[in-house]
């Protein structure tokens, strides 16, 4: 099967044979990043622009590594000091960049849907950094490929997704891609942050983090958005981190194989208890090693996409 | 060329690099996919603990622009150090050179060898880079509408080297 896409946009519209090319590309990409030379000539004299709404240290390092280690000349756009906040729309700013001739934008912005405007607007590719409360795809593709390489697969596996569903890009993309691929999804977190009727889609949904985990293989912890207590959704951070944040004791009760995942940035002491991220069941830093190399893929596919 | 016509070849090569290159430092790198078949079966040939890696040059061509991202990757699998190592590369074919080129790119970024000797079971010629093989099984004169097909059990369930027709895939016997 052939790589046809210009964007990368969502997990949604994927189908399951284009999410395991990109998993087997970043295969491929992953051992680039312990030589001694870590850079192949794949995307020379390609340009690459970090187009960033949205303050992110994380994804965007790791977007502009993988980058530079493709050879791709990189652009960080920085929004603060930019024409957008002299009133210029985002569609405008993405083609007067792009009259540049540039290759490719890596779009991170606080509204859903705003990468996909852009990407039918320039004939560069566009891939999604985060949008709103809608995918983080390359953050999901991260994921995937962090589990396939701990179990050797993704079918049949059992993951929890614990904390606030309702405004997390990426549990969205994860469901969509744990889904297509054949695990088992479950959902937790506090009633008013688990969407209505999430459960038709095929997933399950418990209230109780003893529930979620204890027959977990992984056990995917969401970042808690402090501003979500000032929004009415929670009564407490207190309380939220007594009953769904991971503690000592709920970890001791896991079973030996099961591993723990965050997105990142941690709130330590809030859905995860300080000590417990450096413990051996803990993926995190793998997730951000693997990062570079799924990030790598999606580059090289969409870049050198069949014209 | 048949079986034993091929290796007979690969005897010969692992001759001279036990003769002439000597097997202290000695690393064969094959170049996927053929060419690492080949390397391995040097290996069994000289029945010496030699090294063998094999390269995947695709994230190191230079028609990327033209043909775009190629989604059947493999992966180099060179474990060992190559500094200061004798390498001996081997392929299939030796055609334009330009797979060459990339595959010497590709050693150079895992590190510098002490140097690097070729060596292609066939050399077709027409190259199109300032390429040449150090050791070669045998050199064939076609035409630009031909291609060598290297055939080998491992992949292609028989061992045979045949030149065939480009434009309607009909082959004869090297």
């Amino acid at each position: 099967m052939e790589w046809k896409r210009k964007d990368l946009i969502g997990l949604e519209n994927l189908s399951k044979e284009e999410i395991e090319i990109i998993l087997e590309v970043a295969d491929s990409f992953k051992d680039v990043s312990t030589r001694s030379v870590k850079k192949v000539p794949a995307l020379r004299g390609k340009t690459v622009v970090n187009l960033f709404f949205e303050p992110s240290t994380r994804t965007r390092t790791s977007f502009e590594l993988a980058a530079k280690r493709l050879s791709a000349d990189v652009l960080s756009f920085d929004v603060s000091s930019s024409s957008v906040s002299k009133g210029e729309t985002i569609v405008d700013t993405a083609k007067n960049i792009e009259a540049m001739k540039v290759d490719c934008f890596i779009v991170r912005h606080s509204v859903s849907g705003a990468p996909e405007i852009i990407s039918k607007n320039v004939s560069a590719s566009v891939i999604n950094a985060g949008d709103g409360c809608h995918e983080h795809p390359t953050q999901a593709l991260l994921d995937l490929f962090t589990v396939k390489e701990k179990f050797g697969k993704i079918k049949g596996i059992k993951i929890s997704i614990i904390g606030d569903i309702l405004h997390s890009r990426v549990a969205r993309s994860n469901i969509w891609g744990f889904k297509k691929l054949g695990a088992e999804v479950c959902v937790c977190g506090p009633p008013p942050l688990i969407p209505k009727d999430i459960e038709n889609i095929g997933i399950k949904v418990t209230y109780h983090l003893e529930k979620a985990i204890e027959d977990a293989d992984i056990v995917y912890l969401l970042r808690l958005q402090r501003e979500r207590q000032k929004e009415n959704f929670l009564p407490s951070l207190k309380e939220y981190s007594f009953l769904y944040g991971l503690d000592i004791e709920k970890y001791e009760k896991m079973k030996k194989r099961t591993f723990i995942m965050h997105p990142g940035p941690m709130n330590r002491g809030i859905e995860i208890k300080s000590e417990i991220a450096e413990k051996e069941k803990s993926l995190i830093l793998e997730q951000v090693t693997n990062g570079i190399a799924v990030r790598m893929a999606v580059l090289y596919l969409t870049i050198g996409r069949k014209v | 060329m048949d079986r034993e016509e091929i290796l007979e070849i690969l005897k010969q090569m692992a001759e001279i690099i036990e003769k002439e290159i000597g097997l202290d430092n000695l690393v064969i790198i094959g170049i996927k996919r053929r060419g690492a078949i080949i390397a391995d079966r040097i290996k069994e040939i000289l029945k010496k603990e030699i090294p063998v890696g094999y390269l995947d040059i695709t994230f190191y061509r230079d028609d990327f622009s033209k043909i775009g991202a190629h989604p059947v990757v493999g992966t180099t699998e060179i474990l060992f150090d190559i500094d200061d190592k004798k390498v001996i590369l081997v392929d299939d074919v030796l055609y334009t050179g330009r797979t060459v080129r990339a595959a010497l790119d590709a050693l150079i970024d895992l590190g510098r060898p002490k140097f690097v000797k070729l060596f292609v079971l066939v050399d077709r010629g027409h190259r199109e880079l300032p390429v040449c093989p150090d050791y070669f099984g045998k050199k064939v004169d076609i035409g630009e509408d031909e291609m060598v097909e290297v055939r080998l059990k491992e992949i292609d369930k028989k061992d045979e080297v045949v030149i065939v027709k480009k434009w309607n895939g009909k082959g004869k016997t090297l």
